[in-house]
């Protein structure tokens, strides 16, 4: 057997953002041996980019908010597809995770009586986003990072996991290798959880940075559970445009809800002409009565419609671009210099503010931004317990991003770090559980260690191979013509047979060097996971004939009634992607009325 | 675009070499795009940290002309184009391979760090109630990305190597996010004077100075640690105290 590391633990927890450190905080307090797994250094997830803030229905700026209000507003952000029993499960607990955050050290921005203040964003009926600056995600990975350093978890830093070998059925522990060195690490451990974030990278434009290959998707797909929902990937409205480098990076949603204004070339403020039927009424009707919001009287008037959903205003912007009232490079302006004062929005926005002026030379406190969408997060991810998180594969458990149903056909702004935190804390809790009820670690074979290690090294063994870079830069491409945020059954079926080609020359990419620090490699055991959780998504997409939340299918423009909690889910079977459909349970009456009725 | 000629420290501290490198550049572009172009087209194998590319996570740190950076928020055009670009890593470190660098021993300090202990909660559901201008302080620290470009210029680990013995600036502002914490109840007077080192920074303020967040580290941070530090270990009625009573 090649010298491998190896490492005993109840539980083992991949990924270090809010939801990995959440999980292994709360598997550790539950007595579980923990060892957290992350493929950068502790404290650098993607988490660390989270803007806007938290959402949780705090009720301290708007005394009329409560748990019924945000699960309306998640279940009808998310286009009525959300796993009702997580949207309640969200809405309900994550007034309390904020708060033990806040006992763990994290310091707020507060209202005038000292309480933890919030921000309105879009979808959300009340100010509901307890926030930072725009730094909360920052505020948040720190705060559980010296909140799990003092808890006796057992961290591994710069440690890629490529599989989770399943005996019997179940997770068995996961194998790794170690960035520094090349060498591989096996962990055997009673149950895993996943906390990979998202897939974003498999797309050209994104906010997402080189983390975001879907590993934990990938991971679980191979281990045999279901993904579900993957045609929902999420491209937020506001990325950067200009210059051609900072393309993609995150404008937060913030900025709007401060505020902000979009306008096209000709200086309409478009968003009035974009609101769907399902949010008439709801949105201000004229600029005079949003500006009145923004400056102060929240209660008389209606929140500016440029605070609709993500879905929303992302097609809206890519609607203007496309009929010739574009910004210069092809995006719209964003606004917040006419609406607030210089001194606020440095206060307010400072990572936007320091963010224009060093990378693209806008003074935000005097001009308009650039924006236009990017890929940002996705919907879909592993089939999960509501009350536990745990994947259909016994002993695999997800919580965050990478798992699936929470958002529905889409994610509202903030509705994510409070995710983490919900549903971190409950997958570590079911994690420690299961490893309680169950005894020793089963055993892997050997065998079956050294293929996936053989596999991982084969790219050396091709010295004169395909470039894994330019592999990975052609799947973005394919990705982001054929599978964007427009789609259709010919661009769908078109990206599934370039996938099928890459697929062959990603069996051909050579690595030059040693094992040690080597990007090429690294990229190359990436391209695996790129290549799965893409081609699950143009599945699920084709699958899904009709416009829903974040899937827009141009021939199929309507949302058909007959899909609606339609779940598409993708499985394993033996080599083959198998497709399954199948109708979400309904919603309990009580719910169904808060939904119909207004909570 | 124009063709640049950019020099990249290649191998580990003690075999190592300046490899120059030649790489089209584009409108906007910074330097952490360069690197990622010579890894795509000439150097797969280039080690280089990096992770958000917008100066929110602190991992690209390294040495532009021997200057302290994020190499995400340093833009190209900054250095005239007949001007050479040599980049290294931080030199305070030890070298894993090419520009990443060894920052372990701030993970061991963090973990010793006497961790955050709040009074009892203001209300009976668990919260509490701070303003504004309470948190504002603290809140300054918890801007810190951990890039540690802050220690790499620090002259008692650069040049005196003294990392056993002093945690450094990113260590007293992380010291200080709980100091000054409206909630916080703990006191960290003796780990900062005995373990903490805090004796060794005199005030020359380069931390400050090279900070992307701009953190006031020496005077919003340092120098009130030293202050508490002071007033609880050489104030002379307390020594006095202390003398006669044998306490610490």
């Amino acid at each position: 057997m090649t010298d491998i590391q190896r490492r005993e633990l109840d539980v083992i927890v991949i990924g270090a953002g809010g939801a990995g450190l959440r999980a292994a905080i709360e598997a550790s307090a539950q007595g579980a041996k923990v060892g957290l797994i992350c493929k950068s250094l502790l404290g650098k997830a993607h988490t660390v980019m989270a803007e806007g803030g938290a959402a949780a229905a705090l009720a301290n700026v708007r005394s009329e908010d409560n748990w019924r209000v945000h699960f309306r507003d998640t279940m009808r952000g998310g286009k009525m597809h959300n796993n009702w029993r997580m949207a309640q499960i969200h809405a309900q607990e994550s007034p309390d995770r904020i708060i033990e955050l806040e006992s763990w050290g994290a310091l707020f921005d507060r209202t005038e009586d000292g309480r933890i203040n919030q921000r309105p964003f879009g979808g959300h009926t009340y100010a509901r986003l307890a926030h930072v600056g725009d730094r909360t995600g920052l505020e948040m990975i720190r705060v559980l990072q010296d909140k799990g350093v003092h808890s006796g978890i057992e961290v591994f830093m710069e440690c890629t996991v490529i599989s989770i070998p399943t005996v019997g059925g179940g997770a068995a522990g996961a194998l790794a290798y170690w960035r520094e060195n090349g060498r591989f690490i096996f962990f055997s451990s009673k149950a895993v959880v996943l906390a990979t974030g998202g897939i974003g990278k498999a797309w050209k434009i994104t906010s997402n940075s080189w983390e975001y290959t879907g590993d934990g998707h990938a991971l679980a797909y191979e281990a045999g559970a279901e993904l579900i929902d993957m045609e929902f990937v999420q491209f937020h409205p506001t990325g950067m445009v200009w210059p051609p480098s900072v393309r993609g990076i995150l404008v937060t949603e913030g900025v709007r809800g401060e505020g902000g204004v979009l306008r096209n070339s000709e200086g309409k403020r478009f968003m009035f002409d974009n609101v769907p039927d399902m949010f008439k009424g709801d949105y201000a009707e004229s600029e005079a009565e949003a500006d009145r919001w923004v400056t102060g009287d929240r209660v008389n008037n209606r929140r500016p419609p440029e605070l609709l959903t993500r879905d929303v205003v992302a097609r809206a912007i890519l609607a203007e671009v496309q009929a010739g009232r574009g910004s210069p490079h092809g995006g719209a302006f964003l606004d917040i210099s006419t609406k607030q004062s210089a001194e606020y929005i440095k206060k307010k926005l400072p990572s936007m503010y320091h963010q224009f002026k060093e990378l693209a030379g806008v003074d935000i406190t005097r001009e308009a931004m650039e924006v236009g969408p990017t890929t940002h997060y996705v919907m879909g991810g592993v089939k999960v317990d509501a009350e536990t998180q745990e994947s259909t594969v016994p002993g695999l458990f997800a919580a965050g991003e990478v798992a699936g149903g929470m958002h529905g056909a889409n994610r509202l702004g903030g509705n994510s770090l409070s995710d983490l935190l919900v549903f971190g804390r409950r997958a570590g809790a079911g994690a420690a559980d299961f490893a309680k009820k169950n005894g020793a670690a089963p055993r892997v074979p050997d065998a079956e260690i050294e293929a996936n290690i053989a596999e991982a090294l084969a790219p050396f063994d091709r010295e004169k191979g395909e470039n894994p870079f330019e592999v990975q830069a052609a799947l973005q491409e394919v990705m982001q013509n054929e599978a964007g945020i427009i789609r259709e059954e010919a661009t769908l079926k078109r990206a599934l047979a370039g996938l099928e080609k890459l697929k062959q020359r990603a069996a051909k990419v050579g690595v030059t060097g040693n094992r040690e620090y080597n990007p090429g490699w690294n990229t190359a055991i990436d391209l695996k996971s790129l290549l799965i959780v893409s081609e699950v998504v143009a599945r699920s997409g084709l699958e899904r004939t009709e416009s829903r939340g974040a899937h827009s299918r141009l021939d199929h423009q309507a949302s058909d009634p007959k899909q609606e909690r339609m779940e598409i889910a993708i499985k394993k079977e033996g080599s083959e992607m198998q497709v399954v459909r199948r109708r979400q349970p309904d919603l309990p009456p009580d719910l169904k009325k808060i939904i119909e009725e207004g909570a | 675009m124009a063709q640049r000629s950019i020099g990249i420290f290649r191998g580990t501290r003690e075999e190592w070499r300046i490899r120059e490198f030649l790489v089209e550049v584009d409108q906007g572009m910074v330097v952490l795009d360069v690197v990622h172009r010579i890894q795509a087209t000439q150097a797969p194998d280039l080690a280089c940290r990096w992770n958000c590319k917008a100066g929110k996570c602190g991992s690209c740190s390294a040495e532009i002309n021997g200057h302290p950076k994020l190499m995400c928020m340093t833009r190209m055009s900054d250095y005239p184009e007949d001007h050479p670009i040599t980049i290294t890593p931080m030199r305070a470190f030890p070298v894993i391979k090419d520009l990443v660098t060894n920052v372990s021993r701030g993970y061991e300090i963090n973990q010793r760090l006497p961790f955050f202990q709040p009074r009892e909660p203001d209300f009976p559901d668990g919260s509490w109630r701070m303003y504004q201008y309470e948190v504002e302080r603290a809140q300054e620290f918890r801007k810190c990305i951990e890039c540690f470009l802050c220690q790499n210029v620090c002259h008692v680990l650069r040049t005196h190597d003294k990392h056993q013995e002093f945690i450094g600036p990113a260590f007293l502002v992380r010291a200080a996010v709980y100091e000054m914490h409206p909630l916080d109840t703990a006191d960290r007077s003796a780990y900062l004077r005995q373990e903490g080192g805090i004796g060794y920074c005199n005030i020359t303020k380069c931390c400050t100075e090279v900070c992307p967040e701009s953190i006031h580290i020496t005077d919003n941070a340092i120098i009130p640690l030293k202050e508490r530090v002071a007033d609880r270990y050489y104030d002379p009625l307390r020594m006095l105290w202390r003398f006669f009573t044998g306490g610490k």
